[in-house]
């Protein structure tokens, strides 16, 4: 492997200058990037990280005893960080044998957030994995370097903010932090931003993000997709609309393939700048149309014990809602019910945003309609909710396409879901 | 028989142990996520979508696998399963190796007393030709030989 040109100060942090832990983090950081052919670490320009690991999962005690060395090396980020969501929310509906196994299973979970906040947790409560919202204020600039893990907040930044971050791992993300440089490879160069797939989109209606974004991930993998044709849709402005159609896209994009970069033509912020000329010149093209979403979606597996049960919870926001989809759900869902002559939700159901949205949103007579119809407002990971064994157990139903990937949980389109709301029954 | 392959090491070293292969994309989450749960130390792999894989011991094997895919907490269950004794024997990738899996394999080199060799870019003739249950050996270099039964 090529060996990394590294400073001074670089080099005496690998000698152990800075300490025991700070050599072993800036080792690890080197092998890394030295597998992956970087010549050069490059300083960590965005304000603040992201760490990906918000869970007190009571098996990880080798990850504690990493962060214990870490804290007793002094070897602390330079950057303060947000996080992803929290595993736990009491308001969030559960039986007596599930909060046993969650008390269980997430039994470090105070223990933890004590070693993170001695790492240098912001103390906003940012725990959420959409840390880019406005109201959390985690949002980086165009051209800046960023250490985050999270694939679909790693997606979002680089595609729709233009800052560079590579897919990073768990632990590496926190180790560019406390190093305050990051290996110079792959989606922080301009080659690494180049189009390796042109992906044509020739629907004949605005395409479902979630299932848009799987059919391009399942496809492309980790490579990076130019997408032309969505402007259509979507216009040439990266409104809010867009951005929170793109953050849905994006995340599936990174959970049903790798993708940790899109492109989309006339709309963002490198396609807009650089047009046509990210597209490598053996760029292999990727055609998508009404059949091709409908087959992607087809082909789902459900791995329910009984497919035809009735669901027994639903979950919407993963990743977390924004401000405006909890308004737009405020209006759709009331609306579904009235028709279908119902008051309250035939499901279960919860909707999942960051604290600071929350907190935002609660008060508002938008959030009263949404209460009112039985919906549960939370800031938990549904993902964390249904990795208890437990619940993994249950007919859950959600439209998120990154939780039908990680889980038992089944995917259905908005429109779906908010007919089996309003009407309820057996799928 | 015996057939050599010749990849690079990511995180060099030797072993031999028997193949546990899958063609799938290898979710590291989802694969050991029981495992680590409840204290199994096979680390038998969980992963509902991987029909290779799951259900399959996958502490001490030689996995072979195209890339890891899924949540990029993927590294750290790798450092996690090291630590806890229950890793793969070595893995082989016929690939690049991705972001996720190299950090596993690093942070469980660097902060681990556990060896998890680790060679990638064996090719896709790699995969089409081993088979789980044959005989593996890593050597430092990279170089991989497979040894079918019989």
């Amino acid at each position: 492997m090529a060996s990394m040109q590294l400073t001074t100060e670089e080099q005496e942090m690998l000698d152990g200058r800075q300490g025991e832990a700070m050599a072993k983090v800036m080792k690890t950081l080197v092998m890394y990037g030295e597998t992956f052919g970087a010549s050069k670490m490059v300083p960590v320009t965005g304000k603040y990280g992201h760490l990906v690991t918000s869970f007190g999962l009571s098996v990880l005690d080798p990850v504690y005893g990493l962060m214990d060395e870490l804290i007793k090396g002094g070897a602390l980020s330079k950057q303060q960080f947000s996080i992803d969501p929290r595993p736990l929310d009491k308001n969030v509906p559960a039986n007596l044998i599930q909060k046993l196994f969650f008390k269980i299973m997430y039994s470090k979970q105070e223990m933890y957030e004590g070693q993170l906040t001695q790492l240098g947790l912001l103390d906003n409560d940012p725990f959420t994995c959409a840390c880019y919202f406005d109201e959390v204020g985690n949002t980086p600039k165009e051209g800046e370097i960023l250490s985050w893990a999270e694939s679909s907040a790693v997606v979002y930044a680089n595609s729709v903010l233009g800052a560079r971050c590579n897919r990073n791992s768990g632990i590496i993300e926190l180790f560019g932090s406390i190093a305050g440089r990051v290996p110079y490879f792959g989606l922080l160069t301009d080659e690494g931003r180049q189009a390796d797939w042109i992906v044509e989109i020739r629907t004949s209606k605005k395409p479902e993000a979630q299932v848009l974004g799987s059919a391009i991930g399942m496809k492309v993998m980790e490579d990076v997709p130019y997408i032309k044709g969505l402007d259509h849709w979507l216009g040439a402005e990266l409104n809010q609309d867009a951005r929170d159609y793109l953050k849905d896209m994006g995340a599936a994009t990174a959970s049903n393939g790798a993708v940790g970069l899109y492109h989309i033509e006339n709309l963002t912020p490198e396609a807009v700048r650089l047009g046509s000329s990210l597209i490598k010149a053996d760029a292999k093209t990727y055609v998508i149309d009404d059949a091709e979403l409908e087959r992607v979606q087809r082909e789902y597996p459900c791995i329910w014990k009984d497919p035809s049960a009735a669901p027994k919870l639903c979950f919407i926001g993963c990743p977390h809602l924004s401000y405006e989809q909890l308004v737009h759900w405020s209006k759709a869902l009331p609306e579904s019910l009235r028709q279908a002559g119902r008051s309250k939700v035939a499901v279960p159901t919860v909707m999942t945003t960051s604290p600071a949205v929350l907190k935002k949103f609660t008060a508002t007579p938008e959030a009263a309609r949404l209460r009112e119809a039985g919906v549960v407002l939370s800031y938990i990971c549904p993902l964390m909710y249904m990795n208890n064994p437990m619940c993994g157990k249950m007919p859950v139903i959600t439209s998120s396409n990154k939780l039908r990937t990680y889980t038992s949980a089944r995917y259905f389109r908005d429109e779906q879901i908010l007919s089996y709301l309003s009407k309820g029954g057996s799928l | 028989m015996k057939k050599t392959f010749k990849g690079r090491p990511v995180v060099p070293g030797r072993v031999t142990a028997e193949a546990l292969v899958t063609h799938a994309g290898f979710n590291t989450l989802a694969s050991f996520q029981k495992s680590l749960m409840f204290g199994d130390k096979n680390a038998t792999c969980s992963d509902q979508n991987n029909p290779d894989l799951n259900g399959k011991q996958m502490a001490g094997k030689a996995l072979c696998l195209p890339q890891t895919i899924g949540s990029t907490t993927g590294g750290m269950v790798l450092y996690t399963a090291a630590s806890m004794h229950r890793q793969p024997a070595c893995l082989l990738f016929s690939k690049p190796i991705d972001s996720l899996a190299a950090a596993g394999a690093i942070l469980a080199d660097v902060w681990t007393d556990q060896s998890m060799p680790t060679v990638d870019n064996l090719g896709e003739e790699f995969l089409d030709y081993v088979n789980s249950g044959m005989k593996i050996t890593v050597e430092e270099d990279g170089t991989v030989t497979v040894e079918s039964q019989g």
